[in-house]
């Protein structure tokens, strides 16, 4: 219990911290160590797939973009001298907010006791995915149409920053150039460490289907992977017409909607599964899936297309 | 448990499925195919919307849908009652209609990918998934996801012609809407952690009269409105809606705005039908009032065309509020079977087509005279007759006159108001009324008259565009045929039905 | 289950803090950072509601533990757009998109 006291005073007081910082750099490297803090009150609080995808995805992967944001816009966030807020706005937002955290807390404490659940009802029909990890079997069989619509969010967020690019460098490779250096450490690093970093996404991966983990957190750290090799220089984006690069993202959603389709013959329902196969079927969904999101995760990243030649 | 999966549910599943399947289709099959992609499924989806319409009127039952067939609470539930019907066959319609004119404003190349095209058929493909997801989704948190790819595909949208006027205009939208999926993620945390589920129809049997519900209704219905951009979080809409190209404004102000409210009307009729909330109902009237005054006097004072017709936006989002102080039926309790309940969802289905006719229009003024001041439309009448025609076929409906689905809709508010003794509802009808004959008129007016000196045309423009523009104001004034009384179909699958009104 | 009751509190307070971000900031990237503090807090308050529902033999309810991870992908992506308009926008107004500035007045 004292542990659960000092660790959440400890996530408050980094998340304050990010608020009060004046620097947007700092904010940022403050908001990656919160985030980091976030993931082990999740495995506090006995959920170990949030706690990986709070790691790789809210921590690793939202502070890398945000410390790419933070040093490019370094002269557009120096607030203008009419702009900074006054005290009595930053009072009036003092009282509102904490009246809003005091009615929320408040709800908390009055949530009702015994806790209304879904576990039974999960536990009793595990059985008929195939699966060993029940929040996998939520996220793969019960609720499949949430996870499906958003693989399609995360690929429409990718054509909604593609759409930002001028129009003479469409098509062309997303982000700044980076420079390979063979000397530098940051090369040396990545080409020790993303090897190593595909194995464990695929790790990650594989096992989700009975312990914690999955498509997202692995395909979460199969892009970090690539963002370090790009980033290294070791592989260049690859221009965002290339066919393969579309197919590759196109391919898990559409294996999802065509296994759902396919519910219809087999299994009389949309994203139904048939009862002997449901493991592999599930598997068939995910493997396309995880690396689609991984592109997807990867080229969010990187941005939208800069430049029309390699260099 | 709420029923079983009807016949004729798997309609549902389509709806959703084939727009973006279709974007998946345009994606893979590069930028150049994006349109003809598009324009194959416009006809299929209007086909799957009817076929939904007419198997909901038929069978007078909800349509449902466990995906799965995983029953909820554990599963996922589609339903559409008549009013989803309603507006998935508007939705149909309207993207049919902003499909042909877009195809003319936004010309694929040969051989090539172009940026715009492909990005815009995508993303209007993506707003009628969400779209259809909204109107038929059963589960709150998949409702979510709807919203967000909702707003996924509206933002881009806006800022498609890359300038830091509209960039900045999307970003504001995106804060308010992210805003908005906060709060309404919020109530659904409390939701969930007080009941256990959250399916509508489950919910709306275990919900009751306690803080933690005010409190979580509270929270969505708050989310909710910054996204309808209600008074006065409407700040994010002039920019957005005016900024973006035509078939893009019409989209997002005939359809997109349209969802959140949708949900409003899913959440206090449906999860929370019992509950009393006749103060919070009142407020919601208010807000909508001060929308019809603010956004139409904003809108007389606007110098440019698309501006204009987007404050006037803002002023009728607030007729769609007033529903909610109205619909209240005192003898059966049934809020569908009020003037009310047919007034507001037809006013949301007519100023559909009617802004969207306008938007357009301006797009082809726009593109016609080079620019979209208002003091400079002088001579456009004799250059573009059937879009100035159109135009002001598309302000019958904002005033309220007939011909035209704006004059049943407020008429039927007008009626309410008065039957339930709360007369200033009417007054403030009347009155936005009056304001939005007032800014239609400043536009018309000039646009009739001669010009001064001969117009220079940066463009010249076929009737057949013109036409489509036309087609689509003519939908408001059929609307106009919807006889004065609440509507059956708007009533078919809401519990304990009760038919108002007699064949 | 009072470690989840702390751990609610804790989302309570970061729900506050991400509001009080997101008022005070002006600048676009402060304000994004203060969503994602909003999401985490609302996202722990997923997370106490499954520690609480633990029962036939699981230590969570699996559903919100489930729709967290759903969120929290979608709140990545709401991220990553929010971000490329805004350095698309600073390219627009600003400086150059090789890093040069041009001054400011």
């Amino acid at each position: 219990m004292a542990f659960d006291i000092g660790l959440a005073l400890l996530v408050l007081g980094v998340a304050a911290w990010t608020i009060a910082a004046r620097d947007t750099f700092a904010a940022v490297v403050g908001f990656v160590a919160y985030g980091l803090l976030l993931a082990l009150v999740w495995v506090r609080l006995q959920a170990p797939d949030i706690a990986l995808t709070e790691a790789a995805l809210g921590s690793g992967l939202t502070g890398g973009l945000l410390v790419g944001a933070s040093a490019r816009l370094r002269h557009a966030e120096m607030p203008a001298p009419g702009e900074t807020p006054g005290a009595v706005l930053k009072l009036a937002s003092t009282v509102l907010c904490t009246l809003l955290s005091a009615g929320l807390a408040a709800i908390v404490f009055l949530l009702p006791e015994p806790a209304p659940t879904l576990a039974p009802q999960a536990a009793a029909n595990i059985a008929a995915t195939g699966l060993g990890n029940p929040v996998t079997a939520v996220l793969m069989a019960y609720r499949a149409i949430d996870t499906l619509l958003e693989t399609v969010v995360l690929l429409l967020a990718l054509v909604g920053i593609w759409s930002l690019a001028p129009n003479r460098v469409w098509g062309g490779f997303p982000g700044p150039r980076h420079q390979a250096d063979p000397d530098s450490a940051l090369t040396f690093v990545a080409q020790l460490l993303v090897p190593i970093g595909i194995l464990v996404g695929i790790h990650i991966f594989w096992v989700g289907s009975v312990a914690p983990g999955g498509e997202f957190q692995g395909a979460t750290i199969l892009a970090t992977m690539w963002i370090l090799a790009m980033i290294a220089g070791l592989v260049s984006a690859p221009p965002v017409s290339r066919r393969w690069l579309r197919l590759l993202l196109v391919a898990g959603p559409a294996m999802f909607f065509g296994i759902g389709f396919a519910g219809f013959l087999a299994a009389d329902a949309f994203l139904a599964y048939p009862e002997t196969h449901a493991k592999l079927v599930i598997l068939m969904i995910e493997i396309p899936v995880t690396l689609s999101i991984a592109a997807t995760l990867g080229l969010l990243v990187a941005g939208p297309p800069e430049r029309i030649t390699q260099q | 448990m709420p029923g079983s999966a009807t016949a004729g549910g798997f309609l549902l599943i389509f709806a959703i499925a084939l727009p973006l399947a279709g974007v998946l289709f345009s994606l893979a099959l590069g930028g150049r195919y994006a349109e003809r992609v598009a324009l194959i499924l416009m006809p299929a989806g209007v086909v799957v919307a009817v076929a939904i319409g007419a198997t909901v009127w038929h069978t007078h039952d909800v349509l449902q849908y466990f995906v799965g067939n995983w029953d909820p609470p554990l599963g996922v539930a589609f339903r559409a009652d008549g009013l989803s019907a309603t507006m998935m066959v508007t939705a149909a319609l309207l993207i049919c209609g902003i499909g042909l004119f877009a195809r003319t404003q936004l010309p694929v190349p040969r051989g090539v990918e172009e940026r715009a095209p492909l990005v815009f058929w995508t993303l209007l493909l993506t707003v009628w998934g969400a779209l259809n997801a909204v109107f038929v989704g059963g589960d709150l948190f998949n409702l979510y996801v709807a919203l967000e790819l909702l707003t996924f595909a509206a933002v881009p949208l806006v800022s498609l012609d890359g300038r830091a006027q509209t960039l900045r205009a999307a970003f504001r939208y995106l804060l308010f809407a992210l805003f908005g999926s906060i709060l309404y993620l919020l109530g659904a945390v409390v939701l969930y952690g007080t009941y256990g589920t959250l399916d509508i129809v489950l919910l709306s049997g275990r919900i009751r009269a306690e803080p933690a519900a005010w409190a979580a209704i509270s929270l969505m219905t708050s989310g909710l409105l910054a996204k309808a951009a209600l008074y006065p979080l409407h700040l994010w809409l002039p920019p957005a809606h005016a900024g973006a190209p035509a078939p893009a404004s019409a989209v997002l102000s005939g359809l997109v705005v349209k969802a959140p409210f949708f949900l409003v009307v899913r959440l206090w009729f449906d999860v929370m039908p019992g509950l009393p909330e006749h103060a919070a109902a009142q407020v919601l009237g208010a807000l909508g009032a001060a929308a019809i005054i603010f956004g139409s006097v904003v809108a007389l004072r606007q110098v440019r065309l698309k501006l204009l017709i987007a404050y006037s936006t803002v002023a009728q989002i607030g007729y769609l509020f007033l529903m909610f102080p109205l619909a209240v039926e005192p003898e059966t309790g049934h809020p569908w079977s009020t003037a009310a309940w047919t007034g507001g969802v037809l006013q949301a289905v007519s100023h559909a087509f009617a802004k969207a006719a306008m938007f357009m229009a301006a797009g082809l003024i726009a593109e016609a005279l080079g620019h979209d001041r208002i003091a400079g439309l002088a001579g456009v009448g004799r250059v573009l007759p059937i879009t100035v025609f159109a135009f002001a076929l598309g302000g019958l409906s904002l005033m309220g006159l007939p011909p035209s689905g704006g004059f049943v809709a407020k008429a039927m508010l007008l009626t309410a108001a008065v039957a339930a003794g709360q007369w200033w509802w009417a007054v403030v009808v009347l009155t936005g009324g009056l304001l939005a004959g007032s800014y239609v008129f400043l536009v018309l007016a000039r646009a009739v008259t001669d010009a001064i000196e001969p117009l220079s045309l940066a463009a010249r423009i076929s009737p057949g565009r013109q036409a489509v523009v036309l087609a689509l104001a003519l939908g408001a004034v059929v609307l106009g045929f919807v006889p004065l009384r609440p509507l059956e179909l708007l009533q078919i699958g809401r519990p304990d039905m009760a038919i108002e009104a007699p064949r | 289950m009072s470690d989840a009751m702390l751990y609610g509190l804790c989302g309570a307070v970061l729900v506050g803090l991400g509001l009080f971000g997101l008022i005070v900031h002006p600048q676009p990237l402060r304000k994004i950072l203060a969503f994602n503090l909003i999401g985490g807090g609302v996202f722990l308050l997923f997370g106490v509601v499954a520690r609480r529902g633990a029962a036939a033999g699981l230590a969570g309810d699996p559903v919100p533990q489930a729709l967290v991870i759903t969120g929290l992908v979608v709140a990545f992506a709401a991220t990553a757009l929010a971000v490329a308009l805004q350095v698309r926008l600073f390219q627009e107004t600003g400086g150059r998109p090789d890093g040069q500035m041009d001054s400011r007045p």
